[in-house]
């Protein structure tokens, strides 16, 4: 299927699609994640993406924004690399993992867990 | 040392489902593991790298990715995120951490709502019309 999100929007949704992309923006460097959670919903109903497309983009997204972001922590001295890298290559084996289970569990049930943990998490972080 | 590991898998596993796995490595890191704040969030956004990298590339493969939403969302996206990660720098660590922490539990609030609401209360309605229709 082709999307055409940049030449048939309404100029208004346009605009309201970039500055969503502000906002990702600014998740993603100040606070240093989330922006995929955020980008996925701006893409379904601001571009009109279907939601693999959008899970696909937002990826591909954030991918530069990370990249940056994650260079200017470090230039500022804020990445210990030795558990920096340990963490990583967690996430690299968890995350061929999950691709790989995606289908295979009832992920209905997981994510309430998920969104229950994410603001247990989010409140004794406060 | 084998928890970092296992921090990471974790949230890896996580996000290879599609559910946003760099929202739940920042917090294990800080609340379980005394990481600091920016450290963690360092960490998150370089760990996210090479799996980005690797997903991209099959999603090429797979014509997933909508070219004309990358061009219009990332540059709004790419000059945020550079100016707020400087701006990141000068802000304290508790600070930081307690608007990250408003910002996860909202966020986890609001997914919790909008998955509520479309696996029972859509159901629940349409049920209800279909028996007055």
């Amino acid at each position: 299927m082709k999307s055409k999100c940049k030449r048939n929007l309404p100029l208004l949704t346009k605009l309201a699609v970039i500055a969503g992309g502000g906002a990702v923006g600014i998740a993603t460097g100040f606070l240093g994640g989330g922006g995929g959670t955020l980008l996925v919903p701006l893409l379904t109903y601001g571009c009109k993406l279907p939601v693999k497309k959008a899970h696909a983009t937002a990826v591909t997204i954030i991918l530069p924004l990370s990249v940056i972001s994650g260079a200017i922590y470090a230039a500022s001295g804020f990445y210990p690399i030795k558990i920096g890298l340990l963490t990583a290559s967690g996430v690299v084996a968890g995350g061929i993992a999950g691709a790989l289970l995606m289908n295979k569990i009832p992920s209905r049930i997981l994510s309430y867990v998920f969104y229950i943990i994410m603001i247990v998490a989010g409140l004794k972080a406060i | 040392m084998i928890l970092y590991i296992a921090a990471g898998a974790v949230s890896g596993i996580i996000a290879g489902m599609g559910m946003g796995g760099g929202t739940l490595l920042i917090p294990i890191l800080t609340l379980f593991m005394d990481v600091p704040q920016k450290a963690a969030q360092a960490i998150n956004l370089i760990s996210f790298a090479p799996m980005a990298i690797i997903v991209t590339v099959i999603n090429i493969k797979k014509k997933l990715l909508s070219k004309s939403a990358l061009l219009l969302v990332a540059p709004s996206a790419v000059i945020a995120a550079a100016a707020s990660a400087l701006a990141a720098k000068y802000v304290p660590q508790t600070v930081l951490r307690s608007v990250f922490g408003v910002f996860l539990a909202v966020l986890g609030l609001s997914l919790l709502i909008k998955q509520f609401v479309s696996d029972f209360v859509v159901k629940y309605v349409s049920a209800l019309s279909r028996m007055y229709v």
